[in-house]
């Protein structure tokens, strides 16, 4: 039987904007385990950036908190999960339209939830208030499936 | 960010150099609202030529950059946009309300 590649890992920062660029890079490394090509790399950069920003400056509105980030390879998909422990969302269908923001002062643009679905395959909120927030957001990784076939070759030799 | 001012098309060009989040957008905004008071163009231009990577926060920069040159009396274009910046801007809808140009 095929064994399906499996791989993890978790990463747990503070919540300063300035590690913003360090757990997207971080997420992309890992993901790059998929062979992906630039864009659905370019893809999940701007996915992860949306969700740790909305941690940072939502969830914690920018006092200190942790945000998680954890990832699971499984086969040709990607899982990332980026959670807080920051105030919650208040309504996520709300929040998930297209320009709705509750920070228009800070020059937000509500498009957040809309890159991030855009972006990535499937994209799943929860959300307690008081509690925090799970964003979950999946991506198959679609220039893997043509380089299968090489890899198994490589094994083989 | 690059700042370049054509004194005789009162013409701004800033070229930005940095990858634009939430946490870099801070300092671009401040510098650009800078040199926008400071020169007082008819046209303002955001270069992107050199920009590896920009997610929503781009958005909210270049409306609120719209804005404040149109307050003072000037124009905002967008030029040399890379692919995965075009298509974050397209997604939000502002390319109907800011023109793309060469530069």
């Amino acid at each position: 039987m095929e064994k399906v590649f499996e791989n993890e890992m978790k990463l747990e920062f503070i919540s300063k904007s300035c590690n913003e660029a360090f757990a997207r890079i971080a997420v992309a490394a890992f993901a790059s385990q998929l062979d992906p090509n630039l864009e659905e790399l370019q893809d999940i950069k701007t996915a992860v950036s949306e969700a740790v920003t909305n941690s940072i400056i939502h969830g914690y509105e920018n006092k200190q908190g942790i945000v998680k980030i954890h990832c699971l390879i499984k086969g040709n998909e990607i899982k990332i999960e980026v959670s807080d422990s920051g105030k919650g969302i208040e309504n996520v269908d709300m929040a998930k339209e297209p320009l709705y923001t509750t920070k228009p002062n800070l020059e937000r643009s509500g498009m957040g939830f809309t890159i991030m679905e855009s972006f990535m395959d499937n994209v799943e909120v929860e959300s307690i208030i008081g509690v925090g927030t799970k964003i979950t957001m999946r991506k198959v990784v679609k220039s893997k499936e043509t380089t299968e076939s090489q890899n198994e070759f490589e094994l083989v030799k | 960010m690059e700042t370049k001012f054509y004194k005789k098309d009162k013409l701004l060009v800033l070229k930005i150099t940095e990858e634009i989040d939430e946490f870099k957008v801070q300092e671009i905004r401040r510098r650009a609202d800078y040199e926008i008071e400071r020169y007082m163009p008819k046209k303002v231009v955001f270069d992107f030529n050199n920009v590896s990577f920009m997610d929503s926060a781009g958005i909210g920069l270049i409306i609120g950059r719209y804005k404040f040159a149109s307050m003072l009396g000037g124009k905002l274009e967008i030029a040399n946009l890379t692919k995965s910046v075009e298509r974050i801007f397209e997604m939000s809808g502002i390319l109907k309300l800011i023109p793309v140009t060469q530069i």
